[in-house]
């Protein structure tokens, strides 16, 4: 069967940079995809681009995003719009301001539904307060006359999700979800997101800067560095054995909580430098800060090669496969 | 004599909705070369505190003794010579900085307010501390939106150091910062306290950065410590059903996945449930908790905890 | 523990391996905000703008220098100025003196290119001479506004608490009043002279500049580097002024501007009701000598007229040039 979205080789040029490059991923119907990455790894920009909602000045130089076998770079202004909101919706890292802070969520549910489902009023404020039962949001019959508010940060984005769900979409994107929240609220909105998924049939493109949401959520885990895939792999392989230098530094750089480790027993182990300096770098993007960079590093992009079944990692000097110093606790 | 000593502090702000009662009978004790991390999730009061301590924000009630004098009853000009002693690391690198002054002005107007030498001393002082922070030579003359995250971070510590402080409160210091640049920030700081001797009160809602980084910990929930022990004990032996549910909620990769372990908001901290506070979100409360509050007790040597069954709680 | 002396740092500095330096390549986007356009409602935007942009000097200038209109209007007055210093050499002679046969139209006669008036009075001398107080007016009555008002506004909105209660009072007082009708009674009480009509201008101008410095500095003092300062020990006149204003300046150089424009039109409002300086020719004291001749001499009212409307928007032209080069956000999003 094919899968309901398919990347291939996606190049997002902006006048002076290209902040993704030749990025290629699929997901099933019902699948969790994590993208990770810290900031200006690309991974916020790939989700506007398949939302086709990239700013003003980024193009797609290159590439193609088939969803349900169309090629959503092909279709118009308004196909794309019918998509929007009714195939594919998308959640955002800040409730707050993605709210119209002047209108109640009741309203702003059935805005949605009145757009892609053509219902009436009446019905689509029936609906919201369903959807608002959904998400689990206590009394929804009084919450439906709220403004945005005067919600927490949780509630309201559950209203996100039920705004995005509203028109049961095949995919779904969350753009750090709950990175604005707090732990005790984030295992509740993640937990709310995996059951729709399953209740829905949804896919869900989870971006994220979280390893433990990655690990823990995931079914399959891209791992992105300024703007390119480095590491794919399934949750579990990536966290018992990574790959890619930069995921194992990443991993060693995490102070965890099962894994007694403290400032007297020693340093954590860093990742020297920071991702700017990939810029105009002309090999391998993380050569700057590897540990293990070598000449011939600096000469060309290393190619994604496959270690293992259900693995790929872009760095041709990772074998034999060793654990990581600090992490060597994880173990799933 | 403990280097900072905070008995019953409690800091009220009048809002529309009556008053918000941020901070609400804290008591807390930093010993000198200890780091105490304090953890809570937002809203919990956990920053106001900090603040409360640097008297950024002015308590309603308590005292705040450090090295033994009430800095409550301070004027600004006796303060002025206390907040030599405590200094603050703010969370986001990118508002704590002033971005019309370059980088030499920020680090050298400390000196200058507080009339540390001759103009080139104190150039030489801000030199020394931008290399100590890892930070190039050349960066004195640059503005502050010309430096990553973590190198602005770097300078938010330096201006920390550079009046010789004894206690250096870090709200969140690490938060707004990549992963892979947590851990240099966060390595920094031991270095920065073994070369200076410095204690830290450390607050973070991060769980893991609290794990490697405090030598006591005290988790904060709607303005009060509701437990409080060494670093080990808490971690292996929470008593406090909030303490367990925060650190069941890190979603960590080396274990499957859980149920969220706490259902519901935090409550408002204009208005806070009586009894024990944390009863609308207990899965363990009972009637007794919804009517007294749980005092803040010892069950066993440095190991405090506010809940009526610390005791039987597996 | 404490008595580490910070100079020690200095040996130990080298170790540590150095973080290369790298540019941010792209600034922090906060949300978009609207953009500050009602002079009488200026907290609006203020209290909303999240992070206090940073602008760079030289980036403002391109931006500001790429802009034809500003261009335009800063050219224009350019030209007001010269004129303004040029006038008493150009005609020496009193502007207000009769030096013709009365309602020579413009071309008539090459001895007067824009004509004489009901008196014979020069009309080009008179315009010449009438940028002279119409500058003067514009720039000091908004010198005195703006510092006055910069202070007021400056330590209401950084003390708050009671000290900034009585202050707003006192804003309001003057706010609620019409500006107009007061400024027409402090000149008719004070005696109309080019230093009383200054000083009445900038009696009902400093409210607005002081409501947008406070709400700047409200926003303002709640950032982190504020905070900083506190905590490290700074007096409150180095965090006012060496802290906070730099950071409010850009709305408050934008106001500026337009208030010079709005100076000008108050100062000619005056002289045309006669309520300006009797002893000085200016261009709204001509509009008031020929408005009785509209009819068969229009050109007594139009030509000062015109000289009033291309002054006023040129500044009004650079205020929307220094807006969109001081204010990135707002620039961007159009």
């Amino acid at each position: 069967m094919a899968p309901l979205l398919q990347v291939d080789n996606l190049t997002i040029r902006f006048p002076r940079a290209e902040p993704v490059r030749d990025l290629s991923f699929d997901i099933g119907q019902g699948e969790t995809l994590a993208i990770v990455g810290e900031s200006g790894s690309g991974k916020s920009l790939t989700a506007l681009a398949l939302m086709q909602l990239l700013p003003r000045a980024a193009k797609v130089a290159s590439g193609r995003i088939a969803f349900g076998g169309r090629d959503l770079l092909k279709l118009d202004a308004r196909e794309m719009r019918h998509l929007r909101g009714r195939d594919i919706a998308m959640i955002f890292q800040e409730p707050m301001t993605s709210l119209n802070p002047v209108m109640t969520i009741g309203r702003q549910i059935a805005e949605v539904l009145k757009v892609h489902e053509r219902l009436s009023g009446r019905a689509a404020s029936e609906r919201a307060v369903e959807l608002l039962k959904l998400v689990r949001i206590p009394a929804p019959e009084k919450r439906v006359d709220d403004y945005p508010h005067q919600l927490s940060g949780g509630m309201r984005q559950r209203v996100m999700i039920a705004i995005a769900v509203a028109c049961k979409p095949k995919l779904l994107i969350a753009d750090e979800p709950t990175t604005a929240l707090d732990v005790t609220i984030q295992a509740q909105v993640l937990d709310l997101l995996d059951t729709l998924r399953r209740e829905l049939q949804m896919a869900v493109v989870l971006i994220t800067h979280d390893l433990g949401v990655v690990a823990q959520w995931a079914d399959k885990v891209v791992v992105m560095y300024a703007g390119r895939k480095v590491e794919q792999a399934l949750p579990g392989d990536l966290f018992n054995n990574p790959l890619h230098p930069y995921t194992r530094g990443l991993l060693a750089a995490s102070p965890r909580l099962k894994n007694d480790f403290h400032y007297r027993d020693g340093a954590l182990s860093e990742i020297p430098g920071s991702i700017v300096s990939a810029a105009g770098e002309a090999g391998c993007p993380f050569r700057p800060r590897c540990a293990q960079a070598r000449a011939s590093c600096g000469h060309h992009v290393p190619q994604l090669t496959v270690p293992a079944p259900d693995r790929l990692v872009a760095c041709p000097f990772t074998s034999p496969i060793k654990a990581v110093p600090h992490a060597a606790a994880l173990s799933l | 004599m403990p280097l900072l000593s905070v008995s019953d502090l409690k800091t009220h702000y009048k809002s529309r909705d009556g008053v918000l009662r941020a901070v609400d009978g804290v008591d807390l004790v930093v010993e000198r070369g200890e780091t105490v991390g304090l953890v809570g999730e937002s809203g919990c009061g956990k920053s106001t505190l900090g603040k409360t301590v640097l008297r950024l924000v002015d308590p309603t009630d308590g005292r705040i003794e450090f090295k033994g004098e009430d800095i409550t009853v301070l004027d600004q000009r006796r303060l002025r010579n206390v907040r030599k002693s405590i200094q603050m690391i703010f969370q986001d690198p990118f508002a704590s900085l002033n971005p019309r002054q370059t980088i030499g002005e920020i680090l050298e107007a400390p000196l200058a307010v507080h009339k540390a030498g001759d103009r080139a001393k104190r150039r030489r002082i801000v030199g020394d501390i931008v290399a100590k922070v890892g930070l190039p030579a050349d960066s004195i003359n640059r503005y502050p939106h010309e430096f990553s995250g973590g190198q602005r971070q770097r300078i938010g510590i330096a201006r920390a150091l550079l009046l010789n402080p004894e206690l250096i409160v870090c709200d969140e210091p690490v938060s707004a910062l990549d992963l892979s640049i947590q851990a240099q920030i966060l390595n920094l700081l031991v270095e920065m306290k073994k070369e200076f001797g410095l204690s830290y009160l450390f607050i973070s809602h991060d769980l893991s950065v609290v794990r490697y980084f405090a030598d006591r910990v005290m988790v904060m929930y709607l303005g009060r410590i509701v437990e409080s022990a060494d670093n080990a004990t808490l971690w292996s032996d929470p008593r406090h059903p909030y303490t367990r549910a925060l650190m069941e909620a890190v979603p960590d990769p080396a274990r499957p996945r859980q149920a969220a372990p706490l259902g519901g908001d935090l409550p408002s901290p204009s208005d806070i449930p009586s009894g024990c506070r944390f009863h609308t979100r207990c899965p363990l409360a009972t009637d007794l908790c919804r009517a007294e509050e749980p005092e803040f007790r010892s069950i066993a040597p440095g190991h405090q905890v506010a809940c009526h069954f610390a005791d039987t709680i597996n | 523990m404490s008595t580490t002396d910070i100079g020690t740092l200095r040996g130990v500095a080298a170790e540590r391996q150095i973080a290369p330096i790298e540019a941010e390549p792209v600034a922090p986007s906060s949300p978009a905000d609207p953009a500050w356009s009602n002079m009488k409602a200026p907290d609006a935007r203020s209290q909303s703008s999240s992070a206090v942009a940073v602008t760079n000097g030289r980036r403002a200038l391109k931006v500001f220098l790429s802009n034809p209109n500003a261009l335009f209007g800063t050219g224009f007055l350019a030209l007001v100025i010269i004129i303004a210093f040029i006038a008493p050499i150009l005609y020496p002679d009193d502007p207000l003196s009769m030096v013709g046969r009365p309602f020579l139209w413009p071309g008539q006669n090459p001895d007067f290119p824009l004509g004489t008036d009901s008196l014979g009075r020069d009309v080009l001398a008179g315009i010449l001479h009438g940028s002279r107080i119409s500058l003067f007016v514009g720039l000091t009555a908004t010198a005195l506004g703006l510092t006055f008002g910069v202070l007021v506004g400056s330590v209401a909105g950084y003390f708050g608490g009671w000290i900034d209660d009585a202050l707003v009072r006192l804003i309001e007082i003057f706010q609620t009043l019409p500006s107009f009708v007061l400024l027409v009674v402090l000149v008719a009480i004070a005696q109309p002279s080019a230093t009383t009509v200054t000083l009445a201008i900038a009696v009902i101008s400093w409210p607005t500049v002081a409501r947008l410095t406070r709400a700047e500095f409200r926003a303002i003092r709640e950032k982190d580097f504020v905070m900083a300062a506190r905590s490290l020990g700074y007096g409150h006149m180095r965090i006012i002024f060496r802290e906070i204003l730099p950071n409010a300046l850009p709305p408050i150089i934008v106001t500026s501007s337009v208030m010079v424009a709005t100076a000008i039109l108050m100062e000619s409002a005056l002289s045309f009701m006669g309520l300006g300086d009797p002893n000085v020719v200016s261009w709204g004291s001509m509009i008031g000598t020929g408005r009785e001749l509209v009819r068969t001499a229009w050109y007594l009212t139009a030509l000062p007229g015109l000289a009033i409307v291309f002054t006023v928007l040129a500044l009004n032209l650079i205020g929307d040039g220094l807006n969109d080069a001081l204010n990135p956000r707002f620039s961007q999003d159009r």
